[in-house]
């Protein structure tokens, strides 16, 4: 699989990002600066965490306007499968690729710690390979993961099954598991076309045993697998 | 030209930061404080006589960056 990181200034999780994509996607991916207004041409584009332009005016917003972006939507638009994690759903919202917005977490705090995650579907190139209704264990690590859309936004996100994780307690946790107070406890959603995903949670960081879980493997193992049955 | 920009979070939009501001203000002692919201204020310098081009300038940047209208209302005020 040919992949590309895009790495904006205070970017801090492509390295995590482009180990995960070198051990599943068997080859390493390239690493597009964000002044770039070329994309290679690639499989997968990844938006990784991070804390691109220190979240000044609002997380993302500026990282959005970058030059990169512009080709970053015209690879959308084409139904290159385009990922966004962390930061990067934060800039995929941001750019209009993705409806609503990301804002301060309901607590004030930055939260930092493994949650519960649901997998709703599985009609998605990118959670294919889970079984639909599985609880992840993955890591979150954010400021502003509140995720916020109008009445008509949620219904349609419901109705059109593009709510790809919820936040749902772990074996043990009393609380719903929500870390963020996002509306109907989402955590991360699809594009009307199905080839754009932003979460909040880190799959890049339980790729090996030693990461204290595998959970996050069958995400991109999703990826490779529609790329060979497209092939 | 000088304007200045304002944004606001749109009524309804839950502002933990404007709580918390407004939490503070209690425990300082100051009574009847009322609901605090948080917004941001631009000051904007920009290279236009026209009054009405400038503020379809400055309307355009409220649209494009300076706000988030899914969340955000933003008032242009030109000096």
């Amino acid at each position: 699989m040919k992949s590309a990181v895009v790495v904006f200034p205070g970017s801090n999780r492509d390295r995590d990002m482009i180990a995960a994509l070198t051990r599943i996607g068997g080859s390493a991916p390239a690493k597009i600066w964000h002044a770039d207004s070329d994309l290679p041409k690639v499989d997968l584009i990844v938006l990784p965490g991070g804390f691109s332009y220190g979240d000044y005016l609002r997380s993302g917003a500026i990282a959005a306007r970058a030059p990169v972006m512009r080709a970053v939507a015209e690879r959308a638009a084409a139904g290159v499968p385009v990922l966004g994690v962390c930061n990067g759903f934060q800039i995929l919202c941001e750019a209009g690729l993705l409806p609503g917005v990301l804002m301060r977490n309901a607590s004030l705090r930055f939260v930092c710690r493994e949650v519960g995650l649901r997998v709703e579907t599985t009609a998605s190139r990118f959670t294919r390979n889970y079984r639909k209704g599985a609880v992840l264990r993955c890591p979150v690590a954010h400021g502003d993961g509140n995720y916020r859309a109008d009445d008509e936004t949620l219904a349609r996100l419901k109705g059109e099954d593009r709510v790809a994780f919820r936040y749902a307690a772990l074996p043990g946790e009393p609380a719903s598991g929500n870390p963020n107070g996002s509306l109907d406890d989402i955590a991360g959603i699809l594009n009307e076309r199905r080839n754009v995903l932003g979460m909040m949670p880190h799959p890049e960081n339980l790729i090996e045993s030693m990461q204290g879980g595998t959970d996050g493997r069958p995400l991109f193992e999703s990826i490779v697998t529609s790329l060979e049955k497209a092939a | 030209m000088k304007a200045r920009v304002t944004v606001t979070l749109k009524n309804g939009v839950l502002d933990p930061q404007g709580k918390a501001i407004e939490g503070a203000l209690g425990s300082l002692g100051f009574a009847g404080v009322g609901a605090v919201r948080q917004g941001k204020v631009f000051d904007i310098e920009i290279a236009e006589n026209d009054r009405a081009r400038a503020e379809t300038a400055l309307k355009a940047m409220c649209e494009q960056l300076l706000a988030n209208t899914v969340i955000e209302n933003y008032h242009i005020q030109v000096a």
